[in-house]
C-alpha cells in the first residue's frame, strides 16, 4: 500500500524488537469473540488514476455545464485562486488544533485575523473561531441565550432558512427549550412586527431573526431589536449570505450574530463543509461557544497567540461546558480569511454591488412577489415551478428553489438568485421561459 | 544531540490590518454586463453601511507573502511526525484534495435536481456502505458534522428508541477515561452524567457496571480502544450487561484506527456508534476542522436516523423526507460532503486488505514505541497497548519536571508533542499516537528523542523547563491572555 512507508524488512525488525513472532499477535490479547475473522467485503485497493476516474464518472452524473439560479442559504461565488493556493500549503492543511502555540503561530495568527474581520463585518465586539456552519450556529445561539438570560423559549421568525429551524428544534428538543415560530408579512415578505409582538412573552430568551431573510428580503432588524429588549429576549441576527454584509449595514442592535460563510470562496460542494460564526458584544463572551483565539506574548515578549478562555469549552468543563463542539472549520474559515483579504474594504463592497445589480436587472423582468427590498435573490410567482425548472433543464439551466416543500403557502413560488457569476443572457433566458409559461397558463 | 532538524531564518510577518494601505488591491472583477444600480435606491439608503473600519486594503504579492510567511510558523504532519494521542495525525493523501476540487463535486448545489446530483448522492451511498461493513453495522447516517455532533446523534437516536419504548431515562454512564465531548454532548441531549471508574488495570470495572447500570440508565459512551490505547476486553459482557436492562452501548469511534479490518464493533455489542473521518479516515485536519462524524447503527435505531435518507427508486437515488421517527436534521443539507468524498477515496486507496494492513502497522508502531520506551518513562497501566501508548511523567516529576515540559522540549527535538495531561484518569499523561504512516526512521528518531530528554530531565532539568528554545515563539503567556482578553485587533 503507497501511504505505508515501511519495507518488510523493517516490519521484520520492528516485531522482533516487540519480541512478537507475527504482526497477527499484536492482537492475541483480543477475545476472539470480537474478532473479524474474514477479510472486509470491500474491493482491493486502486491506482490513483483509477480514484480520479471513479470520481470524474461520478461528477458527470451530477450537473455540469448548466447556469443555476440557487441560493437558498448556498451562493455561486467566484473562488480567488490565492485560496486555494494557501489552504493547500501542508503547514495549514495537515497541522491540528493549535493546542501547542509555540508552533502553530500560523494558524493562530489567521484565527485572529478572522475574528477581527468578523467583528469588522458583524459590528460585534467578538467572534469565535468558527462553528460547523450556519445551521449549527443558530441553536448554539439560543442555548446562549437561554444561559445568559435564565429563559428557555426561543422565537424564531418563519422566514429564517427553514432547515436552520429544522436543526434548532432537534437541539431544542432534550433542552427545555421552548421552540416557537412567528410570520411574515404577506406582502413585503419581511417579519411581521405585529405577530412578533402578539408572541414575545417575559420568558422568550432569543428573538432570531435573518437577513437578508429565507426570502431574499433584507429584514428590519432595528424593529425587532427594540421589541425583544423591551421583554428582556435576546436578539439573535443570522445571515446566510456573507457577500451582503459588504453593503449592507451590519446587523445593529443584535445581541448575538450567528452567520454562514459560505459565500465567502467556500466551494457548494454539496452541502459542506461550510464554516459558521458566533459573533456578540463583549459582556457575554464568556457564555460563547467554541474556540477563541487571543493576543499574548512570549517569554522574549515578542507579540504572540494563544486559545484562549477555554474554561468555556468540553475539553476542561466536561458536561458544563457552553458547547460540545471540538473539531470546527479552522482551514473552511481559512478560505474565508484569505477570500476577505483577497477583496478587502473596497473589493467586497464592489462584489457586493454587482451583486445587487445581477440581481435586480433579473427582477426588472421577473417581477418579485413581495415588495421588501432585497439583495440577491427574491421570490417570483411562477405558476407551476416544478414545470417552469422542467422547461429551464432543457435550455441547461437549473432554475429556482420551489418553495411548496417549506412553505406550502407558497407553493406557486420559486427563490431565484443571481451573483456576480450569473451571466445576462442566462438571466434573459430565464425570463423568456418564464414569461411564455405564465402566457401559456393565461391562454389555457 | 538533536539529529532530526536545525534553525533556519523564519521572516517575521505584520497583522494583515497593519500592512494595509488605502487603494491597494489584490482584487478585479469583470465589467458588469447589466447596468449599474444606485445601491440607497434599490436596497434603501438606511441599509446601505458605510465602508467596512479597519478591514484589509493589501496587494496580491502581500497576500501570498503573508499567508505563506504564516504558513511556515505552524509544525505539520507534512514536516513530520505528529504523534498526537487520540487524534490520529496520519498521511492526508494529496489525492483526496485533488477528486474533492472536481468540478461537477465542488460546485454541485445540495438543492440541485435530484436527477442532476446521482453522482454525489453515489458517493454517499459508497461511502454509507463501506462504513457499514467496516464498523459492522446495519445503516450510516452521513450528516453529522464532526465526532462531537456524531456523538449528539448517537444518543438522540437512543433517546428516540428509548422515549418510542416509554422511558428515555435520566442517566448516560461514562468511564472516567472518556474524551471531555461524551459528558458535554450527554448534557446537550438533556441527561445527566455518572462516571464509571475504570480498574486498577484501565479498562471497565464489569462489577461498577453492574451496580450502575439500572432503569434510569439509558447509556453507556465507552471509547475502544480506550483512551489508554487498551482495548476493553469485557466489552461483550458490559453490553450483555447494558442490555438486560433496556440501556445501550454506545462507541466513540474516535480510535477506531486500531481495529478496522481487525474487529468490528457491531460484531461485539455496540448499538451506536460515530466515526472520525478527519482521524481514521484520513481527510486533513486542517488546523482544526472541518471533520466528519458518521454515525454507525444496528437496525433497531435505523428508523430514527436524521432525515432525509438516500433511497433506491427505479435504479436511481432518491431522498425519503418523510422520515416520521426521525429525530429530526443535526445540521441543513446532507453533510460534509466534501470530506466525505476524501474519505471514500481513502477506502478505494486501500481497498478491504489495504485498510487491515494499515491498521496493522498502526499498532505495530504503537507497541515498537512502547517497548523502546519503557524503560525511561513509567507505564501506569501495563496491559496491552493497540494504536497509541499512554505513560506518565512520574519519574520526570520527581525532578520538577512534568508532561508539559516535556512535550516543550520535544518541539526543540522537530516533533510535534503527544496529547499531554489526557487521559485524565492518568496523572501527567504523555499520550503518543503514532499512526501507520510514520517510517521506521521517524519514529526512531522519536524515540531517540525522547530518551534524550529523559536523560537531559536528570542532567539539566531547568534547561527543559524553559523549553522550547528553538522555535521563532518561545512559551507563551497563556495566563495573561485569559486574564486580559484581547480578541481582536484594534488600531493603536
Amino acid at each position: 500500500m503507497r501511504y505505508l512507508p515501511k519495507s518488510d524488512s523493517e516490519r521484520r525488525q520492528m516485531l522482533d524488537a516487540c519480541g512478537v513472532a507475527s504482526a497477527e499477535d499484536l492482537f492475541a490479547h483480543l477475545p476472539e469473540a470480537v474478532r473479524l475473522r474474514r477479510p472486509l467485503e470491500l474491493a482491493p485497493g486502486i491506482s490513483e488514476y483509477e480514484i480520479v476516474d471513479y470520481f470524474r464518472q461520478r461528477a458527470a452524473e451530477n450537473a455540469s455545464e448548466y447556469a443555476s439560479f440557487l441560493g437558498a442559504g448556498v451562493y455561486r461565488h467566484y473562488r480567488p485562486v490565492l485560496v486555494d493556493t494557501v489552504v493547500s500549503r501542508g503547514e495549514f492543511l495537515t497541522s491540528y488544533t493549535p493546542y501547542q502555540a509555540e508552533i502553530s503561530q500560523g494558524t493562530l495568527t489567521t484565527i485572529f485575523e478572522f475574528q477581527t474581520m468578523l467583528c469588522q463585518l458583524t459590528g460585534m465586539d467578538v467572534a469565535n473561531a468558527s462553528m460547523y456552519d450556519g445551521s449549527t450556529a443558530v441553536p448554539e445561539a439560543a442555548m446562549m441565550a437561554a444561559r445568559i438570560t435564565g429563559k428557555h423559549r426561543a422565537l424564531a421568525a418563519r422566514s429564517v432558512h427553514p432547515e436552520y429551524r429544522e436543526v434548532l428544534r432537534t437541539y431544542a428538543r432534550n433542552q427545555g427549550m421552548r421552540v416557537e415560530e412567528f410570520g411574515y408579512a404577506k406582502d413585503s415578505g419581511a417579519i411581521d412586527l405585529e405577530d412578533l409582538e402578539r408572541k414575545i412573552d417575559d420568558q422568550t430568551a432569543a428573538v432570531i431573526v435573518q437577513s437578508p431573510n429565507f426570502f431574499g428580503v433584507i429584514d428590519d432588524v432595528k424593529a425587532a431589536a427594540e421589541i425583544a429588549h423591551r421583554r428582556g429576549a435576546l436578539l439573535v441576527v443570522l445571515f446566510t449570505e456573507a457577500v451582503s454584509l459588504g453593503i449592507l449595514e451590519p446587523p445593529a442592535g443584535a445581541d448575538i450574530v450567528a452567520g454562514e460563510l459560505q459565500s465567502f470562496a467556500i466551494s457548494p460542494s454539496y452541502g459542506g463543509p461550510y464554516a459558521g460564526i458566533i459573533a456578540t458584544r463583549e459582556k457575554f463572551v464568556r457564555q460563547m461557544p467554541g474556540r477563541l483565539v487571543g493576543q499574548t506574548v512570549d517569554t522574549h515578549g515578542n507579540r504572540a497567540f494563544c486559545l484562549t478562555l477555554s474554561t468555556r469549552e468540553q475539553h476542561i468543563r466536561r458536561e458544563k461546558a457552553t458547547s460540545n463542539i471540538c473539531t470546527n472549520q479552522a482551514l473552511i474559515a481559512l478560505m474565508a480569511t484569505v477570500f476577505m483579504t483577497v477583496y478587502g474594504k473596497a473589493g467586497l463592497r464592489e462584489l457586493a454591488l454587482q451583486n445587487t445589480a445581477k440581481a435586480h436587472y433579473l427582477a426588472g423582468s421577473l417581477k418579485p412577489a413581495f415588495s421588501g427590498k432585497f439583495f440577491n435573490e427574491f421570490v417570483v410567482r411562477a405558476g407551476n415551478p416544478d414545470a417552469v425548472n422542467k422547461a429551464l433543464l432543457k435550455k441547461k439551466i437549473i432554475g429556482g428553489l420551489p418553495l411548496g416543500r417549506f412553505y406550502p403557502e407558497l407553493s406557486d413560488s420559486m427563490l431565484v438568485c443571481a451573483t456576480e457569476m450569473t451571466r445576462r443572457a442566462d438571466m434573459d433566458e430565464m425570463s423568456q421561459v418564464l414569461q411564455s409559461m405564465a402566457a401559456a397558463e393565461v391562454l389555457a | 544531540m538533536i539529529r532530526k532538524v536545525r534553525t533556519h531564518p523564519s521572516q517575521n510577518e505584520a497583522l494583515l490590518f497593519e500592512r494595509s494601505s488605502p487603494g491597494k488591491r489584490a482584487w478585479q472583477l469583470p465589467e458588469l454586463d447589466v447596468p449599474a444600480v444606485d445601491a440607497a435606491e434599490v436596497l434603501g439608503a438606511a441599509n446601505v453601511r458605510a465602508e467596512i473600519e479597519g478591514f484589509p486594503e493589501v496587494s496580491e504579492v502581500e497576500a501570498i507573502r503573508h499567508f505563506t510567511r504564516l504558513s511556515t510558523w505552524n509544525y505539520a504532519i507534512d514536516y513530520g511526525m505528529y504523534p498526537l494521542g487520540s487524534c490520529t495525525m496520519k498521511y492526508n493523501p494529496r489525492i483526496n484534495e485533488m477528486v474533492a476540487r472536481i468540478d461537477g463535486l465542488a460546485w454541485a448545489h445540495p438543492y440541485q435536481p435530484e436527477a442532476l446530483a446521482q453522482g454525489a448522492m453515489e458517493v454517499m451511498a459508497r461511502l454509507e456502505a463501506a462504513l457499514a461493513e467496516i464498523t459492522g453495522m446495519d445503516a450510516v447516517t452521513l450528516q453529522p458534522s464532526a465526532g462531537a455532533q456524531g456523538e449528539l446523534t448517537g444518543i438522540l437516536l437512543i433517546r428516540a428508541l428509548l422515549e418510542k419504548r416509554g422511558n428515555p431515562r435520566r442517566k448516560i454512564l461514562i468511564p472516567d477515561s472518556a474524551h471531555g465531548t461524551n459528558p458535554a454532548t450527554a448534557a446537550i441531549a438533556g441527561y445527566s452524567v455518572e462516571n464509571v471508574k475504570s480498574t486498577a488495570t484501565g479498562v471497565l470495572d464489569l462489577e461498577a457496571l453492574a451496580k450502575s447500570v439500572d432503569r434510569d440508565v439509558a447509556a453507556l459512551m465507552v471509547t475502544n480502544p480506550n483512551t489508554l490505547g487498551v482495548f476493553e476486553e469485557n466489552i461483550v459482557q458490559a453490553a450483555e450487561i447494558l442490555h438486560a436492562k433496556g440501556a445501550m452501548l454506545y462507541m466513540d469511534g474516535a480510535n477506531m484506527n486500531a481495529l478496522v479490518g481487525i474487529a468490528r464493533p457491531g460484531d461485539f455489542g455496540v448499538d451506536v456508534m460515530h466515526l472520525n473521518l478527519h482521524k481514521t479516515f484520513s481527510t486533513p485536519h486542517g488546523g482544526g476542522g472541518p471533520g466528519a462524524g458518521p454515525v454507525a447503527v444496528k437496525k433497531v435505531l435505523e428508523p430514527f436516523l436524521p432525515a432525509p435518507r438516500l433511497k433506491k427508486v427505479r435504479g436511481k437515488w432518491a431522498y425519503d423526507f418523510n422520515r416520521k421517527r426521525s429525530i429530526g436534521r443535526v445540521r441543513a443539507f446532507y453533510g460534509n460532503f466534501g470530506v466525505l468524498v476524501r474519505a471514500l477515496a481513502y477506502i478505494l486507496a486501500h481497498g478491504g486488505p489495504g485498510l487491515r494492513n494499515a491498521t496493522v502497522d498502526a499498532v505495530l508502531n504503537a507497541v515498537y514505541i512502547r517497548k523502546q520506551l519503557e524503560p525511561y518513562f513509567d507505564l501506569p497501566y501495563p496491559a496491552p497497548n493497540m494504536h497509541e501508548v499512554v505513560f506518565s511523567d512520574e519519574r520526570q516529576a520527581k525532578l520538577g519536571i512534568r508532561t508539559g515540559d516535556l512535550a516543550k522540549r520535544l518541539i526543540d527535538y522537530g516533533f510535534h508533542p503527544y496529547t499531554v495531561s489526557f487521559p485524565l484518569i492518568v496523572h501527567g499523561a504523555l499520550m503518543i499516537e503514532p499512526t501507520e504512516t510514520e517510517s521506521k526512521l521517524e519514529i526512531d528518531q522519536f524515540i531517540d528523542a525522547m530518551i534524550s530528554i529523559a536523560k537531559e530531565v536528570e542532567t539539566d532539568p531547568e534547561m527543559v523547563k524553559q523549553a522550547p528554545h528553538s522555535t521563532r515563539t518561545s512559551r507563551v503567556d497563556e495566563v495573561l491572555a485569559a486574564r486580559k482578553p484581547v480578541l481582536r485587533w484594534k488600531p493603536a
